[in-house]
């Protein structure tokens, strides 16, 4: 994470060039899987903002796990913008570090979120163990790649999303516990990132499914092969909200509040939109979502503000030490 | 880890500046080990006794003590005699390639330790180079206890070998002479005369890989697989807490981890000077 040198000497090298175009320098601290979608979506701003004011504007992208960035914001990482994987996330930036207003989350369209995404299955070509929901992931003999949800942010819906399915058709918290336990018991292993279940799944060829944001089983399709791996999209998920947020602190220190908001803002343009549902996020706009329903058909989605009760409370319930997720190693 | 310098005797020394050099030494060490350490027992110093009890003997903190703990010290022992007959051999024989070899012991030094652990991983995978083989013989090394192993192993052999080469290079082959023309055999050589001269620098190595393979994280979390209550090492559990925000609790678990191996360390440092007053009798 040397984004401070390089940042300082990207501004030194600017303050040199001279004043006739201000160039503007932004960091945005985001998470994995959003590398390629920014690196697009940065241009398409960069040309709009030059276009409607005349600066230049660059801006540079840190990506790594969403809670390692989280912390590194929290330490001192000059983020302008944060765009991350779950609403927690900033959610502790601003509770440790006081960075952003409490209710950073209203200050943007839909929860603050521009796109969303869901958690689905990715299975090996021919779908040999005939997948179709998640029923079939408890099923013996079936092997199941999910990372470590005490790690990985990622993995944390895919818990959630199985829970919330198993409570609807099981009927009751004890029962979804117990279908979850069931689940994992199908792990063989636990990764620390979502990157690296993927690596585990795709590499090492390892487990019959993946459970998976939507958008990185569309990445491994397009990396690995489309004729290699299948997507399969259960009855029911999670929906995923990765939110995306101006730290307030930051930007009125180095003056960018402006350009920062506007960047964010953009992402709910049709541009924005548009780029977002070509890197498999399903877009807000609803012409533009109409536009991949084909790839993104749409789901019943459970939301974890009316299932779970919000982040907060989900994370002491099943993540937090001691929580539902630790009992089911505890109690075997 | 103490070599035993003499300490001159007399008041008039050869160099002058020991009131300089002492206090450049010191205002280093703080800096440099003792502030980030203080700030590690500082923070857990804000928990309560039960806070901390809470937090550093979990079951499944507990269960991690014993892996990282068993592994290391196991990885230590074989790198100890696989790292003597690799430092052996590239001291005492000259051969095509030496420096080649030499220079290959350096590697997992140098090697980002991430890369070292997605390779080891790719190798032992039932899909790699050696996996392959030895699946159908049911054994599992990626994803199991014996891939953590397999991982400090690797970190640790440059230690051992890079402490034991500079004692091997003063022992003289004319010392293994001198006990065959008194009548020892060739067992006898090597345990009489040729290991006690080498124990200190062994347990100097050993001691060294054993800490650096108690601390390792990048390597060991791509091959562990990360089994709550099976192959999750300490370190992991560590940025689980910092993956929770509880910071108290990561720096509790880190004070543990300290603790314990400072303790280990001066053992072994007594079991050296002891085996030297032993050898010198």
């Amino acid at each position: 994470m040397k984004v401070k040198p390089l940042l300082l000497g990207v501004l030194a090298l600017a303050a040199s060039a001279g004043a006739s175009a201000k160039t503007v320098e932004l960091l945005n601290v985001s998470y994995d899987p959003t590398r390629e979608l920014y690196v697009e979506y940065n241009r398409a701003f960069a040309r709009y903002w030059k276009a409607k004011t005349g600066d230049d504007v660059t801006v540079k992208q840190s990506h790594g796990g969403s809670g390692k960035q989280a912390r590194g914001v929290i330490d001192g990482l000059p983020a302008d913008v944060v765009t991350l994987a779950l609403a927690a996330d900033i959610d502790a930036i601003c509770e440790h570090s006081q960075q952003l207003p409490k209710q950073w989350q209203q200050l943007l369209p839909n929860n603050s979120a521009p796109y969303t995404s869901t958690i689905v299955f990715l299975v090996r070509q021919g779908n040999p163990k005939g997948i179709r929901d998640w029923d079939d992931l408890v099923k013996p003999g079936v092997s199941v790649i999910t990372p470590n949800p005490k790690t990985s942010g990622g993995a944390r819906w895919n818990y959630l999303a199985a829970w919330a399915y198993a409570r609807r058709k099981l009927g009751g918290d004890a029962a979804a516990q117990e279908f979850v336990a069931k689940l994992l018991k199908n792990v063989p292993v636990l990764d620390s990132g979502a990157r690296g279940s993927t690596t585990t799944f795709v590499q090492r060829e390892i487990g019959d499914v993946a459970i998976s944001w939507e958008n990185e089983a569309f990445l491994v399709q397009k990396e690995f092969g489309a004729d290699k791996y299948e997507i399969v999209v259960p009855s029911l998920s999670i929906l995923a909200e990765p939110p995306v947020a101006v730290v307030d602190r930051v930007v009125r220190k180095k003056g960018t509040a402006e350009v920062a908001q506007a960047y964010l803002q953009y992402l709910y343009s049709e541009e924005g939109q548009d780029i977002a549902g070509r890197h498999f996020y399903r877009p807000r706009n609803p012409t533009i979502a109409a536009k991949y329903a084909k790839k993104l058909p749409p789901l019943e989605l459970v939301t974890i503000d009316a299932e779970f009760g919000g982040w907060a409370k989900a994370q002491k319930t099943h993540f937090a030490d001691g929580g539902t997720f630790d009992q089911v190693y505890l109690n075997k | 880890m103490s070599l035993a310098v003499p300490v001159p005797q007399s008041p008039r020394r050869v160099l002058p500046g020991f009131g300089l050099s002492l206090g450049f030494t010191l205002a280093y060490l703080g800096l440099i080990v003792l502030i980030p350490l203080a700030a590690a027992f500082l923070k857990t110093a804000g928990m309560s006794w039960d806070e901390f009890t809470a937090a550093v003997a979990a079951p499944r903190v507990l269960a991690s003590y014993r892996l990282s703990f068993f592994a290391s010290f196991a990885a230590g022992l074989v790198n100890i005699f696989f790292g003597l007959i690799v430092a052996w051999v590239l001291v005492r024989y000259a051969f095509p390639g030496r420096r080649i070899v030499d220079a290959l012991v350096d590697l997992p030094f140098a090697l980002p330790t991430a890369v070292a652990g997605i390779a080891l991983t790719a190798i032992y995978a039932k899909n790699g180079w050696v996996g392959q083989w030895l699946e159908p013989l049911g054994i599992k090394v990626a994803f199991t206890e014996i891939g953590v192993f397999v991982a400090l192993t690797f970190i640790g052999l440059p230690f051992v070998v890079r402490t034991l080469q500079p004692v091997l290079l003063e022992l003289e082959p004319e010392i293994e002479e001198a006990a065959a023309s008194l009548g020892a055999n060739r067992w006898e050589t090597i345990t009489r005369v040729i290991l006690p001269e080498l124990f200190p620098a062994m347990l100097t190595g050993f001691a060294l890989a054993f800490a650096r393979a108690l601390g390792e994280y990048g390597s060991v979390v791509f091959i562990s697989g990360n089994m709550p209550m099976r192959t999750e090492i300490t370190p992991l559990l560590i940025i689980t807490k910092l993956e929770q925000y509880d910071y108290r609790g990561a720096t509790a678990i880190a004070v543990v981890m300290l603790v314990t191996s400072f303790l280990l360390l001066l053992l072994i440092n007594l079991l050296q000077k002891w085996s030297r007053r032993y050898h010198r009798i």
